[in-house]
């Protein structure tokens, strides 16, 4: 994307005011998106960007600045901006040598979405609306939604080093809308992984547009969720976002190093139930979280956050890690070349247990079980935190039995870690996901296995 | 001035071949972020960014590109792939630019030069006041989660041929900050802001002052019992509330069967003291303008009149499926098509101040912070479920900070149930005004 020489020139530009640290991150981005709504292939988008950031850090000031110019006068225009927010005292003269650092996610892309022909884009999307439809007169209405992007990044620093990495995603999604004497209900189903075209061979576009319309016609017949507190069975594979809010947020250096976490100074102390350990991992093949470097060119790893409930360590990213002299633990990541980085998650995930899933569900006399989760949020202060139910049911007797409408779990992170009181045999990741943080989204993964929190606040509206 | 980039989007227009509609989007904006921590700047963002979108219409068929660069190369390759991507959607009649209507635009006052020209050091300070005043309100400040000074200086030009031509540019910035409280084990956050368009709007005592309030009187904080009684959400939860209301009467939900109100026109969805307007030329709203995002009028809307359902809002596209025309309410960055949404909703305030209304309560809860909105609240189904966190209220009076429990309604059964709307109209930096409102019968789930 950018010459060496050229990047030798310009960190040494965004250094001569006395800088400690600078980086350049540049982006090559394109997007490719296909939207069917109401029946009707609506349109298809096209989009690129590129450009790169620059920053430069003088103790614990970072100044940054983009440009959508990669030349190398755009580029030193940046450096220097960036060299000015920073504002060091020095001077002189730094010569970078850079060392090119090869980081390989382990497998291939199959086929790249750019030379797929836009019309079978278009097919699986009439294909999957067609079998939507099919499920039944109650469905009313159905959108599917295509998106695939390709993301060249390269990194270079100060510390010399150098690294490219190469990332396609695909994503496919169906939602339904069922119209019933209850009113209205919905359902989406959605399936993305750091793949190509390839996505397809993983997954049956039919079955996927079968699931979402079967959980909106579900729902039509689902009754209020009820309130107050009682055990909650989270399905395998219906999506991780318990634990991503409950604990993965809190274990942000960047947040604990301001105090802003209820996990600040419990390295080394039982925080959740034993057999809980939960892992954040950029290495896992082909999951949407994974990544061979993240954004400060550092390679992806395997990071285990609380093992055996033990709290192990926290997720760190390059400008943390270095006042705390330690490494990165691959987790600076950002949105794109206009962004810092910051900490942020992967694929975040607790381990599998060795309960029978059907004996979990058999043992809990009263409570709720979610098959499929919505998003969340978290208050890393306090810990207290959300997450939706958007498929759920009562568990009554052991069995479980009827449907439930839509709404949000509350509770406190460390509490709930340590009301996991079984923990099921068979782990499967959730769907793809986007985590928001400080108004930059990035792509996350996440998985559980069938697993019961002892108690969790329900809340619904029935007594 | 934003005339290079109407002469960047009518140079894209001359490109239009014979038979297609072309219209281009530019926009161009510089922004600032500052964040400030322990007394230092932690980290200074600065930096121009630009980009163009491309819609070509041909034969009822849409197609659309966009590019992060005004390059001329990179234009006419975006063009190209527009025009292609239009071969592919599903032929519709209705399909189409927008077309001048012979709405006048106002001249609304949205640019300050000031901002534009202001010097980073004095911004740099402005936050590192707002630091110093949140630390200094109250002996239990045990620290910042976060302090920053942001603002954006952005310019953008529509240009179309079927006509449009239409400029504009603003300014705007804000000052905003996370306060911790602590006392012994127990840590409670806040949130205060102060919003406007050049830094003499802003005051950071006054945000420094609410983030403090709200997140002392937090600690201590209990999970409240289950059961049903009355809430008066705070203006800034208010806003929200409204922000999801508005999915609700956007045409494009109502076309597609999607709003929960759509065959309700003329009838009462609400108590007769809601009155709903979408107002985007009230230049006090920080997302007030001038033009939508396909170039009309904006113009103020009343979309619920004395709890009676008057109108939804629309694009170009919607309004023709519903026989009617634009509201001017067509949403878009330059990365996107125009979809449709309420600019700027603002309840019509009533005349009790926000302590009368509580003073008339003799159960409730004051929300003023609520969590999880996107996942627990379905707006097509109506289903609303929010963690919450506030102060209950018992026999008139505010009693102890609570947290950890939920509450829950429908959003028909809310409207409905609206007791009182306060007098306390709040500008926020989002897309809807906040007031304080009473609303009764909903679940708190706690223990």
């Amino acid at each position: 994307m950018i010459e060496e020489a050229v990047l030798q020139r310009v960190l040494g530009s965004a250094l001569k005011t006395g800088g400690e640290f600078a980086e350049v991150f540049a982006e090559d981005r394109r997007n490719s998106s296909a939207l069917l709504d109401d029946g009707r292939v609506e349109e298809l988008t096209s989009g690129r960007d590129r450009g790169a950031g620059i920053r430069v850090v003088v103790g614990d000031t970072t100044g940054f600045a983009h440009t959508a110019d990669l030349s190398e006068a755009g580029l030193l225009a940046a450096a220097e901006a960036a060299a000015a927010a920073a504002k060091g005292g020095g001077g002189g003269t730094r010569t970078v040598a850079l060392t090119r650092r090869t980081a390989s996610r382990g497998y291939d892309i199959e086929t790249y979405p750019g030379d797929v022909p836009k019309a079978r884009k278009v097919e699986l999307l009439t294909r999957a609306d067609e079998v939507a439809r099919s499920t039944g007169g109650a469905i009313s209405q159905v959108s599917v939604s295509y998106g695939d992007n390709r993301r060249r990044i390269l990194v270079a620093n100060s510390d010399g080093l150098l690294a490219e990495d190469d990332t396609v995603r695909t994503f496919f999604a169906v939602s339904c809308v069922a119209t019933g004497d209850t009113g209205m209900q919905t359902g989406r189903e959605s399936v993305g992984h750091t793949v190509g075209f390839e996505l397809f061979d993983l997954y049956d576009i039919d079955e996927l547009a079968r699931r979402a319309a079967d959980r909106a016609l579900t729902k039509l017949a689902a009754r209020p969720a009820p309130s107050g507190q009682m055990p909650v069975v989270i399905a395998s594979g219906g999506g991780g976002v318990l634990f991503h809010e409950a604990c993965g947020h809190g274990l942000e250096a960047d947040l604990v190093a301001k105090g802003a976490s209820v996990f600040r100074d419990r390295v080394g102390q039982q925080v959740a139930s034993k057999g809980v350990t939960v892992v954040d991992d950029g290495t896992m093949a082909k999951e949407w979280g994974n990544i061979a470097i993240d954004d400060e060119g550092h390679p992806a790893q395997r990071n285990v956050l609380i093992e055996d409930g033990v709290l192990t360590d926290y997720m760190w990213d390059q400008l943390r890690a270095r006042r705390e002299g330690r490494p990165s633990s691959g987790n600076g990541r950002r949105q794109s070349y206009q962004h810092l980085p910051m900490v942020r998650m992967t694929n975040t995930y607790l381990l599998a247990g060795s309960d029978d899933p059907d004996d979990i569900v058999a043992s809990t006399e009263k409570g709720v079980l979610v098959k499929h989760l919505g998003g969340g949020q978290v208050n890393t202060a306090t810990g207290d935190f959300v997450f939706g139910m958007t498929e759920a049911y009562l568990i009554e007797g052991g069995k479980v039995t009827e449907p439930l409408r839509e709404g949000n779990l509350i509770g406190n992170g460390p509490e709930v870690l340590q009301r996991i009181d079984a923990l099921g045999n068979d782990f499967a990741m959730g769907p793809p996901g986007t985590c928001g943080k400080d108004g930059q989204g990035v792509p996350v993964g996440d998985g559980v296995p069938t697993l019961r929190v002892s108690s969790l606040t329900i809340g619904g509206t029935a007594a | 001035m934003s005339d290079d980039l109407l002469a960047v989007a009518d140079r894209v227009v001359a490109m239009a071949a014979p038979g297609e509609q072309v219209e281009a989007v530019v926009v161009r904006g510089v922004d600032t972020e500052i964040k400030v921590y322990g007394g230092e700047v932690e980290s200074l963002s600065s930096a121009q960014s630009q980009g163009v979108g491309i819609r070509v219409v041909v034969d009822g068929r849409q197609g659309f590109a966009y590019a992060g660069s005004l390059d001329e190369a990179v234009i006419a390759e975006t063009l190209a792939e527009a025009r292609d991507n239009a071969g592919f959607a599903t032929r519709d009649e209705l399909v189409g630019l927008a077309e001048p209507d012979g709405v006048p635009v106002q001249e609304l006052d949205l640019f300050r030069s000031s901002l534009a020209e202001a010097r980073p050091d004095d911004k740099v300070a402005l936050a590192l006041e707002l630091e110093r005043a949140v630390l200094a309100a109250d002996a239990r400040i045990s620290g910042i989660e976060s302090a920053e000074y942001a603002d954006g200086v952005s310019e953008a030009a529509v240009a179309t041929t079927t006509g449009i031509r239409s400029v504009g540019r603003e300014t705007s910035c804000f000052v905003a900050t996370y306060a911790m409280a602590t006392e012994g084990d127990d840590t409670q956050t806040g949130f205060g802001f102060s919003v406007g368009r050049d830094l003499a709007d802003l005051d950071p005592g006054r945000a420094a002052a609410e983030a403090a309030e709200r997140a002392t009187r937090m600690l201590g904080a209990v999970k409240p019992p289950t059961g049903r009684l009355t809430v008066v959400l705070d203006p800034w939860v208010t806003a929200q509330f409204l922000g999801l209301l508005g999915y609700t009467l956007n045409g494009d939900a109502v076309a597609k069967g999607r709003s929960l109100f759509a065959d309700r026109l003329g009838e009462a969805v609400a108590s007769p003291l809601v009155t709903l307007v979408d107002d985007p030329t009230d230049i006090r709203a920080m997302t007030a303008t001038d033009t939508d995002g396909e170039g009309l009028a904006t113009r103020r809307n009343v979309l619920v009149r004395d709890g009676v359902l008057e109108m939804f809002v629309h694009n170009a596209y919607t309004a023709r499926r519903a026989g009617t025309v634009s509201t001017g309410n067509a949403v878009r960055g330059f990365k996107s098509t125009p979809s449709v949404d309420c600019l700027f909703l603002s309840l019509q305030p009533g005349t009790t101040d926000p302590a009368t209304l509580i003073a008339g309560i003799d159960d409730g809860v004051l929300v003023q912070e609520v969590s999880g909105l996107h996942s627990g609240v379905n707006p097509v189904s109506g289903d609303f479920s929010t963690g919450a966190e506030g102060l209950r209220i018992r026999g008139g009076e505010v009693a102890e900070p609570v947290r950890e429990f939920t509450i829950a309604s429908t959003l028909q059964r809310m409207l409905l149930d609206v007791q009182a709307v306060g007098n306390d109209l709040q500008f926020l930096p989002m897309n809807a005004a906040g007031v304080s409102l009473v609303v009764a019968d909903v679940t708190l789930s706690g223990s």
